[in-house]
């Protein structure tokens, strides 16, 4: 049994912060403070859309001090599976909505001497949140923050204001490249790196860091993943005895739920492994797209977390 | 209606004891009459009125003695309450746990005024009255987790959460069943569990970190452990084992009844905000068998619980000794009948 611990949240402000981006306030519909959290953490937003129930994580981005509201951004994106559309189309002041606790899967690794912090456009989120912590703690830190474009730069002016020559700014379309070979090599021992953008910039990112020697325990990154598509398939429900079929758009997790079977999550991204599900059978091939198992239980074909993975393949039984 | 305060010892005379309130109220840990190892995790949430689970932090009659009791195993060893310095975050995090449910949850004994970072604390019983601003720690005179933990009952530990494990980082640990913060201090989750026998091979900790790596803020959860001791002393440390490891020895079946003690663990883990860190409390409860057997159900479960305890487990526990002892002396009381479910008096 899931116990719920869910807030009621009414959206107090919208306001278009950059191309594309959004930023919305929530303040909980009963009047009482939000709990606070600590810089890093998202909390997944649940938006009743139709008949259909969407549930996106999104970093919490305003003070974790602040109790009065909680802010999250959101960017449109071409390839949206309706999540970031419904959020710009349809959530307007006023509009109510639920959200999850507070969740950290990029928390600041307090043994640090310096923090080094590496953004790529809406990767930009969690950092507002650690800057925040990070100077109320007196910890040293700079930020990089690379974006396509200035008009993309959401929270740029605000980031200057605050924080001076501590952030450094890169835009593509100015032909300006954060210099990561140079500013790795240079970083005193003891430093931690934290790094949240788009895929190919984390890939990036990590790699060079290891290359430069970097070790792995000094390297934090967040990925959020949204569940890929892929040609609909069914699943065999073993303990609750139902047979469900998986959509096209849909993940494994999201028709579970559709089914009214109660199946653990937390970060719905492939990245905390609560959704870690025993496969019974699969007639298909999974496939793995989360960052949580090893590749010893990837190949082993006897787990799958359903949030992000599915199958190539027709059917598959799952112990739920 | 207030808690009244006992005055007693668990040390030199032993003066301890447990009104006919404490005993209906102690968390008996068997609810079955034969002995299981189990992860036994539960959600913390408020139980029945007058149980111990009833508030979040419990208080009871015996908090002043106890924490009279803890202030003389700091100034003996000061080495019980060590912090790293990363974990002053999650220190402010206790500290606030602790605080704001001792202040709701108790509003006779403890009072907590808040004007932002301007707080204002009363504890009535410990005659304590303090003015500070949260978050700085020269407003206070010892720091945040030694100052409130002088003040609450129980041992607790701050596991700082990194790499995929949990880390003993820092903490407050002076009635201790057998174990040191200072021998388990930066210890991984595996690293300090280690001595634990047989759950290990059924992959009992690794099944227990991977669920804590995932606690949830507001959802804290509970556990129940248990031990025995000989005489009611809550400092049975290895630090202090040349005082109390020869009283195993003092068990007669004519004493049994007086110093044999069950030693229930009230575990809680919550995780906190700010530092994301998680707390680990265990609140220990004492119990002789002669209290126990004034209650028929627990005088039948606990020999029968007893005898089925596998004897790795007794030598861990440091009861094999006395165990059969024990036994003998409860077996007298246990008429045979069957017992109900679950863990309460009747």
């Amino acid at each position: 049994m899931t116990i719920s611990t869910d807030i009621r949240v009414r959206v107090a402000d919208v306001e278009t912060v950059a191309t594309d981006v959004k930023r919305f306030r929530f303040v909980a519909l009963d009047g009482s403070p939000m709990p606070d959290f600590s810089g890093g953490a998202h909390t997944v937003v649940t938006m009743p859309d139709g008949d259909h129930v969407r549930r996106n994580p999104y970093s919490l981005m305003g003070s974790p001090f602040d109790g009065s509201s909680y802010q999250i951004s959101v960017l449109r994106t071409q390839t949206s599976r309706g999540g970031s559309h419904y959020m710009h189309d349809h959530v307007r002041r006023g509009s109510e909505l639920q959200i999850s606790q507070p969740l950290n899967l990029f928390p600041i690794d307090r043994r640090a001497r310096r923090h080094f912090l590496i953004a790529g456009g809406i990767g930009i989120t969690p950092f507002l949140a650690m800057a925040i912590q990070l100077e109320r703690e007196a910890q040293p830190f700079e930020l990089h923050y690379a974006m396509r474009a200035q008009s993309r730069g959401a929270y740029l002016n605000q980031l200057r204001e605050r924080y001076g020559h501590r952030v450094h700014t890169y835009f593509d379309d100015a032909g300006q490249q954060l210099p990561l070979q140079r500013l790795l090599n240079g970083q005193p021992l003891g430093t931690h790196l934290y790094v949240c953008g788009p895929a190919a910039m984390i890939d990036w990112v990590l790699k060079s860091a290891r290359d430069a020697g970097w070790p792995d325990q000094n390297v934090h990154h967040e990925r959020f993943l949204a569940p890929p598509g892929g040609k609909p398939f069914t699943i065999e429900l073993a303990r609750s005895k139902k047979s469900i079929t998986v959509g096209e758009h849909q993940s494994m997790l999201e028709a579970v739920e559709a089914a009214g079977v109660d199946a653990p999550y937390l970060c719905r991204g492939g990245a905390c492994g609560q959704c870690e599900t025993n496969v019974t059978s699969c007639n298909g091939k999974l496939i793995h797209n989360d960052h949580y198992l090893v590749d010893e239980d990837k190949a082993s074909g006897k787990k799958i977390m359903i949030c992000v993975s599915r199958i190539a393949g027709s059917s598959i039984v799952l112990d739920l | 209606m207030g808690l009244i305060f006992k005055n007693e010892t668990y040390r030199d005379d032993f003066t301890f004891s447990n009104s006919r309130e404490a005993v209906w109220r102690f968390p008996f840990p068997f609810h079955e009459d034969k002995y299981m190892y189990v992860v036994n995790i539960e959600p913390h949430v408020p139980g029945p009125k007058g149980t111990a689970y009833e508030f979040p932090i419990d208080i009871d009659e015996h908090y002043v003695s106890d924490m009279r009791d803890r202030a003389l195993v700091l100034q003996e060893d000061p080495l019980r309450c060590q912090s790293l310095p990363h974990m002053i975050t999650a220190e402010w995090d206790l500290f606030e746990l602790l605080m704001t449910s001792m202040a709701n949850d108790y509003p006779e004994h403890f009072t907590l005024t808040r004007d932002g970072d301007r707080w204002h604390w009363i504890n009535r019983p410990m005659n304590i009255e303090q003015e500070f601003i949260f978050g700085d720690v020269a407003t206070l005179p010892y720091r945040p987790m030694e100052y409130i933990t002088r003040q609450c009952q129980g041992d607790f530990c701050l596991l700082d959460q990194r790499d995929g494990n949990l880390w003993m980082d820092s903490g407050i640990v002076s009635s201790q069943a057998d174990w040191s913060l200072d021998f388990d201090i930066g210890m991984s989750f595996m690293e300090w569990h280690a001595p634990v026998p047989l759950a290990h091979e059924r992959g009992v900790f690794d099944r227990a970190l991977k669920f804590l790596l995932n606690l949830q803020q507001g959802r804290p959860v509970r556990r129940l452990n248990w031990t025995m001791t000989i005489n009611p002393r809550l400092d049975t440390s290895p630090e202090n084992y040349h005082k109390w490891g020869v009283d195993r020895t003092t068990v007669t079946p004519q004493n049994v009844g007086e110093k044999v003690h069950l030693r229930v663990e009230l575990q809680g883990l919550w995780r906190l905000p700010r530092s994301n860190a998680i707390v680990f409390s265990i609140r220990a409860y004492m119990i002789n068998m002669d209290d126990i057997a004034t209650v028929p159900k627990w005088r039948r479960r606990l020999p029968r619980v007893l005898k089925t305890l596998p004897p790795e487990i007794a030598a861990y526990k440091g009861l094999t000794r006395y165990q059969q002892m024990t036994i003998d002396w409860l077996s007298k009381f246990d008429d045979g009948a069957p017992t109900s479910p679950g863990c309460g008096p009747e």
